[in-house]
């Protein structure tokens, strides 16, 4: 194996595609982040409010953790291990086994405990994923997708983030490659992928999913804003600007990570509309970006709230997304 | 976005990192551009830090005043709130209601290491935890 001796880190944009893109490429075969996340059709929008964070319904802008890794899976038909464990005594054992092998290792964790985040960014959120390439003494060598440098985290603390418990616990959660990558052509999953993400984002079966999310979401920051007290009201908008702007998004929940997957399908199938979608699509990101900025600010107070302003806003973003998804369509 | 427009405004919760932002190059390409991070970004951040600081200092209020015990401030000092403290140490979220305003002392001993396992102090630090009266 000794994938793990020869690896480099790479930075990116989202810690799942990020880890899964340093995984295939420490087993040379080379395949970007935003490919990763295009082929696993990661793009999505949730609003759900029954699951609650801290009083708050849970929005996400992605699928559900995990939910790369399995694809890609599937899609490439990767020799992928995933293993948990009841212990953390058994999880730190079975880690420090296969790095001592160099075996690179895929590993969730909570980013609450890890001691190389930035204090203000440690929440309980239990679904980051990094990649352990070594040990030295009682560091783990780590490659954290969202980090510019390589870093490293000791064993106590690095066991406590993969044991964290809650939402999403980890449970030791750990994945790598056993075995070689068979070769794949990419082109041919790609319409594949792209109908997926067409059907999550136009067709949801329920209504807060997708586009119907993003109106749904529109429709409960008006009313939460006319109806629930200031602090709550500013507590809510500043939360939904969280989940799409915080470490791990790249900015614009994920859309412009979208938009680069798209404009790399474009050149691969020589698809010059794909790649006149793939502005588009950061044009729309930019858009989540001027909603993240008027709702950020009134957050804190340094706006009036405006309900009515940011909802019509998120409409606009809802009509902006189908239109493009219908236009993706029209190209498979 | 395009490269130039990538903020760099030095976001003062990324501590000084840079995190990844794709972006139109001049060539129209678009590729990961580092970024100090922006303004939305930290305003919503520190609005999430400061929240669960109000919530520490009302509760240790609570604790100088005997109606609530060392648990709740130290629950809300780890940025936890009390559904997620419940799954976290597998109590029932009822049971941990009644704890949180009992002295940390009256809990039964298994659960108080429990707590304090989560929560990442020694119980013997939960069980002396008395806030000086004056100030906080």
């Amino acid at each position: 194996m000794g994938a793990a001796a020869a690896f480099q880190h790479q930075q990116s944009a989202h810690c799942e595609s990020g880890a899964v893109a340093g995984l295939l490429r420490g087993h040379g075969f080379p395949l970007s982040e935003a490919m990763v996340f295009g082929l696993g059709s990661a793009l999505a929008f949730a609003y759900l409010g029954i699951i609650k964070i801290n009083e708050m319904p849970l929005i996400s802008y992605r699928m559900p953790p995990r939910f790369i890794l399995r694809r890609l899976r599937k899609l490439l038909h990767l020799p992928l291990k995933i293993e948990t464990f009841a212990t953390p005594a058994a999880g730190e054992r079975r880690l420090d086994e296969l790095v001592a092998r160099g075996t690179l290792v895929g590993v969730q964790s909570s980013v609450f405990f890890l001691p190389y985040i930035p204090v203000n960014m440690r929440f309980h959120f239990n679904a980051h994923n990094l990649l352990v390439y070594g040990r030295e003494g009682d560091d783990y060598l780590i490659s954290d997708p969202v980090f510019e440098a390589p870093t490293r985290s000791n064993a106590p603390d690095l066991t406590k983030a993969r044991f964290a418990r809650g939402v999403l616990a980890p449970k030791g959660l750990l994945y790598y490659l056993d075995g070689p990558i068979a070769p794949a052509d990419i082109k041919r999953l790609i319409p594949g992928a792209l109908k997926k993400e067409c059907r999550v984002m136009l067709q949801p079966l329920v209504p807060f999913i997708g586009v119907r999310g993003i109106r749904m979401l529109g429709r409960k920051v008006h009313k939460v804003l006319r109806t629930a007290p200031l602090p709550f009201a500013q507590r809510f908008v500043g939360h939904v600007v969280r989940m799409q702007e915080e470490i791990g998004t790249g900015g614009g929940g994920f859309r412009f990570l979208y938009g680069a997957f798209l404009q790399e399908a474009g050149t691969l199938l020589g698809n010059a509309n794909l790649q006149a979608l793939a502005l588009q699509m950061v044009g729309i990101g930019d858009l989540w970006r001027d909603f993240a900025y008027d709702a950020a600010r009134m957050s804190k107070g340094r706006l009036p709230l405006d309900g009515a302003s940011l909802s019509s806003q998120l409409n606009n973003l809802a009509e902006k997304e189908a239109a493009l998804f219908r236009a993706v369509r029209a190209e498979l | 976005m395009r490269v130039e427009d990538v903020p760099q405004e030095g976001n003062a919760t990324l501590d000084g990192q840079r995190k990844g932002m794709y972006a139109v190059g001049k060539d129209g390409r678009i590729a990961l551009v580092p970024s100090r991070g922006w303004e939305a970004e930290e305003l919503v951040t520190t609005g999430a830090v400061e929240h669960f600081e109000q919530l520490a200092q009302e509760a240790l209020q609570r604790v100088r005043s005997g109606a609530a015990g060392a648990l709740e401030y130290f629950m809300y000092a780890r940025r936890l709130d009390p559904p997620t403290l419940a799954q976290a140490s597998g109590v029932w979220r009822w049971r941990l209601k009644r704890h949180l305003h009992q002295p940390f002392a009256a809990i039964p001993a298994p659960l108080q290491q429990r707590y304090a396992e989560v929560l990442g102090v020694t119980r013997q630090e939960l069980l002396e935890f008395r806030p000086e009266t004056t100030g906080g």
